[in-house]
């Protein structure tokens, strides 16, 4: 509890310096446009009046925190969670094609790291592709494998999935790399004197002790997988899910649609990395971790 | 007492080199040792003098390159498959996510005994080191002398013949350390085990064992070897006697011979 108390006052005096920040770029950016609009209506308002327009465009160059806020509010609360304008809708869009993805990345990527700590052909051919899969810039990519997909039929949830598992497999694989070879020599010693099998050791010293890292790098694929879901809605034209808000928002210059769903973005990828990480204590526990 | 027992360990103008990359390094030269069933041998000397890597060889966890070693009247290496031995590290190399249990259940479910022997032997080697009732405990939750003590369980529940003991208890204090000495002597009395200790105290050596390999550095190679004298009845303050600290003196005079420390 102590803990949560002492970092509640750090983050929130960060917080309110963001959000006092935010409003005074909110009304610098906007002032050009307010000012415009004021001559061309023969409008000459004073200083508060000035600002408390700039914080209230409909369209505004940087929406002021409060407009997102409320539009937030209305959008997730106060429509039924069918409408496709509610945000709660997008995020489950989003979330299934990121789950998805997650789990096809996770499984990947503990293949792969397998492969590579137990095949010593494996761990000199397959590493340096690994790494270069990660350098390709995945906007580029994203298209073609939608179209590529499509072309043979495939559309729907795998296509976007598949943009997920694309960036979460790296992580894991890199992770569970580390984690598999984790023990130390004299652990391995010690299997060594019991004549144990490759796969005893493998089950009973090397995937136990690779767990902590696993959980470890699932937070980071979780994470790179609700990206890869968001771009994978970019270049389909998708109609629902958070990316087809942004794109949305962006075609139509709903600038405040943009900012509440890239809230709403942000809060998915918090929740869904807290969830690994309370799942990474509870195994931890189970496993005998020592109470931090 | 029956004179001339089997040789569980016998090693034959034994050499071991290793290459590193400032050239070789003799670890091991000419040794030829016998050890005999139901012996308590220590092997002490400086660091470097190859008594550690002596005992991976005997435990094959490294190989020989001159010389011949056997156990148990095979090779090391058929010996470990056999599992003719257990072995103590320096550190207690307890799995952390295993309950001491769990631990020392490790190698038996390794060999694939029945869940119902598994308990039994549980039960029965922890009752030998004085770990009952810690069962259900994670190895953070025991002192070091504990953890300790729990791998010579693990050492022991699969009832080798011979154990290996690297400096077991060469990273607890001396308080425990004594305690511990003393419980390990019991043990061997009552389990008639062969024990290979490596140590570099000469108390501990000259209180445990019958037999003393004094061990020299550079090339690592056997420089005396000395037989007990003591009764095979050991309390701790026979430390004190005349005849231990004879022992103890010709053990010192030993690894003076070998220059082990002069630089």
């Amino acid at each position: 509890m102590d803990s949560f108390r002492d970092k509640l006052v750090p983050v929130t005096s960060i917080l309110a310096g963001v959000v006092v920040l935010w409003y005074v770029f909110a009304v610098i950016l906007n002032a050009p446009f307010q000012r415009d609009l004021d001559t061309r209506a023969n409008e000459t308002p004073g200083t508060v009046e000035f600002i408390g327009k700039t914080l209230a465009q409909p369209k505004p160059t940087l929406p002021a925190p409060h407009q997102v806020a409320v539009n937030f509010f209305e959008n997730t609360f106060l429509r039924p969670i069918t409408s496709s304008r509610s945000l709660v809708y997008n995020a489950w869009v989003t979330l299934s094609s990121t789950l998805l993805g997650f789990a096809f990345g996770t499984a990947l990527g503990i293949i792969i790291a397998v492969g590579i700590v137990h095949v010593a052909t494996l761990d000199r051919s397959l590493m340096p592709w690994i790494i270069a899969s990660q350098t390709i810039p995945i906007l580029a990519v994203a298209p073609m494998i939608i179209v590529v997909l499509a072309a043979i039929g495939v559309t729907g949830l795998i296509p976007k999935a598949m943009i997920s598992t694309y960036l979460s497999f790296f992580p894991v694989t890199v992770g569970m790399v580390k984690g598999l070879r984790s023990p130390e020599i004299m652990h391995l010693d010690l299997m060594h004197t019991y004549n144990a099998s490759p796969s005893q050791t493998f089950w009973k010293l090397r995937v136990p002790a690779s767990v902590p890292f696993l959980f470890t790098s699932m937070k980071v694929a979780v994470a790179a997988s609700l990206v890869g879901a968001i771009v994978g809605e970019l270049p389909t034209g998708a109609v629902a899910g958070i990316g087809a808000k942004l794109l949305a928002g962006a075609y139509y210059s709903q600038s405040i649609d943009i900012w509440s769903a890239l809230v709403a973005g942000s809060i998915v990828a918090a929740l869904l990395v807290m969830v690994v990480g309370m799942a990474g204590r509870i195994v931890d526990r189970a496993m005998g971790g020592r109470p931090a | 007492m029956t004179g001339i027992s089997p040789a569980v360990v016998a090693a034959s103008k034994l050499g071991l080199t290793f290459q590193t990359n400032d050239g070789p390094v003799q670890a091991l030269s000419n040794v030829d040792l016998t050890i005999g069933k139901g012996e308590f041998v220590s092997f002490i000397g400086p660091s470097g003098c190859g008594k550690t890597t002596l005992l991976r060889v005997i435990a094959d966890l490294e190989k020989p390159t001159s010389g011949t070693i056997s156990v148990n009247g095979m090779t090391a290496e058929q010996a470990r498959e056999k599992r003719a031995y257990g072995y103590v590290f320096q550190a207690a190399a307890l799995f952390p996510w295993r309950t001491i249990e769990r631990n020392v259940a490790l190698p038996l479910e390794i060999m694939g005994l029945s869940k119902a022997e598994q308990v039994e032997r549980i039960k029965r080697t922890l009752d030998l080191v004085n770990l009952s009732g810690f069962e259900k405990k994670y190895p953070w939750q025991l002192s070091g002398g504990m953890q300790q003590r729990a791998s010579i369980a693990r050492a022991l529940a699969f009832d080798a013949d011979l154990l290996l003991m690297d400096e077991p208890f060469g990273a607890l204090d001396e308080i425990v350390r004594d305690h511990l000495n003393e419980q390990l002597l019991q043990l061997w009395a009552r389990t008639n085990k062969t024990i290979c200790f490596v140590t570099h105290s000469i108390p501990e050596a000259v209180y445990l064992s019958t037999r003393i390999v004094v061990m020299s550095p550079r090339p690592g190679r056997v420089s005396d070897i000395i037989q007990s004298t003591l009764p095979k009845e050991r309390p701790l303050d026979i430390r004190e006697t005349p005849e231990f600290l004879a022992i103890a003196a010709r053990v010192r005079d030993g690894l003076r011979a070998g220059h082990s420390y002069d630089d």
